[in-house]
């Protein structure tokens, strides 16, 4: 049978707070397949969208932070096993955004899901290997713990999916909530993750998605004064990470910018949560 | 209730001091005469001119990283961890032996009372270099490898001068860093005193180096090109600076900055220790410290007896004389520090706080602000939001554990926070939720070379202390 039936296609939009909405500006950009054609518009945050991403970031904070480490565990798991589900799909959007061929589109759709495990597996572990029993001399008891920063903004790299997974795993897992600005020229598969991520019991607000230019969003990100910390993982140009890290001194942010040529393949260290936690001393004194 | 006890002055003898009338620069294990200016500094409780000490200009400091680099590259990089970490524990016994003249070289040059220099900056100072030289050679056990990272720029502050230098240098020549460290310029002796000890510990020239002078000598050091590692204590707006200062340059950077500390007294707490972990929350060391429990958060149930039993213990604090042994406050560091004190206190009236003050008589020369409190302070209040630094506390009150929360939580600082109580369930609990680097329960004020210490949020990053104090000075992992 003749294929006469049209397609219905998907209106890509934000990811916000647990929702779907459109650019509040109404602004869209054009998004091209590897070959130059049109795959979609893709929605151009403004600054409104950035600041209302800061809000839901901040309302979920709370709640994600006060969870268990274990419950953590199982819904960045539940991701994993919603991703493997909807595998094809994300295979095809790579192919057809990047032009990579089915094998690489398998391979790294694989390692996505995987990164996703191996995070998961951290969440109840992370305390155990970077906090500390300190024996202080006196009678008194000394205990340190990591405890996520807060609302940190990511620029994603270019890797649609497996540098924007290996981005935002860390930072949810130790029990950060995300504003992620997806790749400028690779948005779509940010916003299809978004759908995955809202089909894994992450509260809304944990993970926000921002599509559309770095350049303009992220500056607003780094001068928002309610933002704790900002990885600058995608961000290639040194003279706008320079004035990124500038805007981010106003309230001391906690600021990731690593080395490039980061080999997304390769089993990360643990400077990806690290970098976003912070060390809480208790002190209690002993005796009868 | 006042002078309830006389005691007979004890002060200790400033025989064991040689102070020199003029210091230069410490570069490359000698010391050397500036090419800038010089200033003076003077005994804040006598105004009396102690020394006149170098100025480093921006060509003395990059004499001295230059120093550190050759130093780094050609000797302390390539020595073996277990050597370097005798030269720390060196250095830990010699400040020991020599402990009294550096406590009472101390107290002249900022302030301090003698008994808190004597039995806690300068124990502990010498307990941070014993405890990171054990660290030298067992690196590869910290969880952060074991490559240092070159040269490290650093920048200390006032209230604790010779402590605030052992908690930089001790993890960065662990580490196997070389240093080039600014002292603050209203305390530089003890800095100096450190480089001697440096001198008779062998140390190989260029380990350390030190430079005195202001705020152009430390932003000469933290923005030299061939320096590797950022480390500065101080108030948050400097920090603020440096962190634009070193943006795109990777260097690696921890800041100690400024808190507004809630201490947190719950109506079932322990009232007369609560009442000793206050005073000691905020007049320890004239309030110069920036964890100070500055802002008292108190049960409403229990206000009014906390407020008595606090005034009552506050009347026998004994002011004075920083070298006498019975002294509990000592001078203000600077003229500057307590004019910035007498503005915000002042601001305290005018905005409606009521003003509590121990009345005793202030020495008619020198820098010195009593033991205040001021009551009916809201959290809108400046002297709830602001960093005073001086003997000045501000109370506010709470109903609930979770309003006690809300307010402690509401500031921009975290670096401290005090919980008094005597449920275990509800420490723990409000120890969770409390956003500060650095809790004490039932207890404040407490350091330990073993301890990480440092902020959340604008209070800074990165610890000191502890294994964690490791990291600001080693690659990490992926080196």
């Amino acid at each position: 049978m003749p294929s006469t039936r049209i397609d219905v296609r998907k209106t890509y939009k934000l990811y916000i707070g647990g929702q779907f909405p459109r650019s509040e500006s109404g602004r869209s950009y054009v998004v091209n397949d590897a070959k130059g054609r049109l795959l979609a518009n893709a929605a151009q945050a403004s600054r409104k969208d950035a600041r209302d991403a800061v809000q839901a970031a901040r309302k979920a904070f709370p709640g994600w932070s006060g969870r268990t480490a274990y419950n953590r565990g199982q819904v960045v798991y539940r991701i994993a096993e919603v991703l493997e589900g909807r595998r094809e799909q994300f295979e095809a959007e790579l192919r057809a955004s990047e032009g990579v061929t089915a094998v690489k589109a398998r391979t790294y759709v694989d390692a996505a899901i995987d990164r996703l495990v191996w995070y998961a597996g951290w969440a109840d572990k992370i305390t155990q290997v970077v906090g500390n029993a300190n024996p202080v001399a006196g009678p008194f008891f000394n205990l340190s713990t990591p405890e996520p920063s807060g609302v940190v903004a990511v620029v994603a790299p270019r890797g649609p999916l497996l540098g924007l997974v290996s981005v935002v795993a860390p930072l949810i897992i130790t029990g950060n909530t995300v504003v992620v600005i997806a790749s400028e020229a690779h948005p779509l598969t940010a916003i299809t993750l978004g759908e995955v991520m809202a089909t894994s019991d992450l509260p809304g607000g944990v993970v926000n998605v921002l599509t559309g230019s770095v350049s303009e969003i992220a500056p607003w990100l780094a001068s928002h004064m309610d933002v704790n910390g900002i990885d600058l993982t995608g961000v290639d140009d040194d003279a706008l990470a320079r004035d990124l890290e500038v805007a981010a001194a106003d309230n001391l942010k906690r600021v990731r910018r690593p080395a490039p040529g980061t080999d997304w393949l390769a089993e990360p260290d643990l400077d990806r949560m690290t970098a976003f936690l912070e060390t809480k001393t208790v002190w209690h004194p002993i005796g009868v | 209730m006042a002078n309830a006890f006389e005691y007979a002055p004890a002060p200790e003898s400033r025989a064991v001091v040689d102070i020199k009338p003029s210091y230069g620069l410490f570069i490359d294990g000698d010391f050397v005469d500036g090419q800038g200016q010089s200033f003076k500094t003077i005994n804040p409780a006598t105004e009396e001119v102690l020394s006149e000490v170098a100025e480093a200009s921006e060509s003395d400091v990059d004499t001295a990283v230059r120093a550190a680099r050759r130093a780094y590259t050609r000797v302390w990089s390539r020595m073996s961890g277990a050597e370097r970490g005798k030269y720390l524990f060196r250095i830990a016994r010699i400040m020991q032996e020599r402990a009294r003249e550096i406590a009472v070289l101390e107290s002249i040059d900022n302030g301090k009372p003698i008994k808190e220099a004597r039995d806690f900056d300068v124990p502990t100072a010498a307990a941070h270099f014993f405890y990171y030289a054990g660290w030298a050679d067992k690196l590869k056990y910290s969880g952060f490898g074991d490559t240092p990272l070159g040269v490290a720029g650093q920048v200390i502050p006032w209230n604790f001068p010779l402590l605030m230098l052992a908690w930089k240098i001790a993890p960065a020549l662990a580490c196997g860093n070389t240093v080039v460290l600014k002292p603050a310029e209203t305390t530089p002796l003890t800095a100096l005193l450190f480089a001697e000890i440096c001198q008779q510990a062998d140390l190989p020239p260029g380990v350390v180096n030190i430079v005195t002078g202001a705020g152009a000598t430390g932003h000469a050091l933290v923005s030299h090109d061939d320096v590797d590692k950022v480390a500065f204590t101080g108030s948050t707006d400097v920090g603020r600076a440096i962190a634009k200062a070193v943006a795109g340059s990777r260097k690696k950077v921890t800041l100690e900055l400024g808190g507004k500390a809630a201490n947190i007294v719950f109506d079932d707490a322990p009232i007369d220790q609560a009442v000793e972990g206050i005073v000691g929350g905020i007049f320890f060391n004239q309030g110069h410290v920036c964890c100070a429990g500055s802002r008292l958060l108190v049960q409403e149930s229990v206000a009014e007896e906390v407020m008595d039993r606090l005034k009552r213990r506050m009347s026998t604090l004994r002011m004075g004389d920083p070298l006498d042994k019975n002294t509990d406050i000592g001078a203000i560091n600077s003229g500057e520090q307590l004019k910035r004190i007498r503005e915000l206190a002042g601001v305290g009236d005018a905005e409606g706080a009521e003003r509590w003050e121990v009345a005793c008589d202030l020495p008619t020369k020198g820098f010195w602000f009593p033991p205040t409190l001021f009551t009916g302070v809201s959290q809108a209040h400046r002297i709830a939001r602001e960093e005073i630094f001086g003997p000045v506390l501000s109370v506010l009150t709470f109903r609930t554990p979770a309003e006690a929360v809300e307010k402690a939580n509401n500031t921009p600082y975290g670096l401290s926070a005090g919980v008094w109580t005597d449920k275990g369930s509800r420490i723990l609990s409000i120890a969770n939720q409390l956003r500060a680097g650095v809790v004490w329960a039932n207890t404040f004020n407490k350091f330990d070379p073993t301890s990480p210490f440092g902020g959340y949020k604008e209070s800074g990053y990165g610890r000191e202390g502890g294994r964690h104090g490791l990291e600001g000075y080693l690659k990490g992992t992926d080196a």
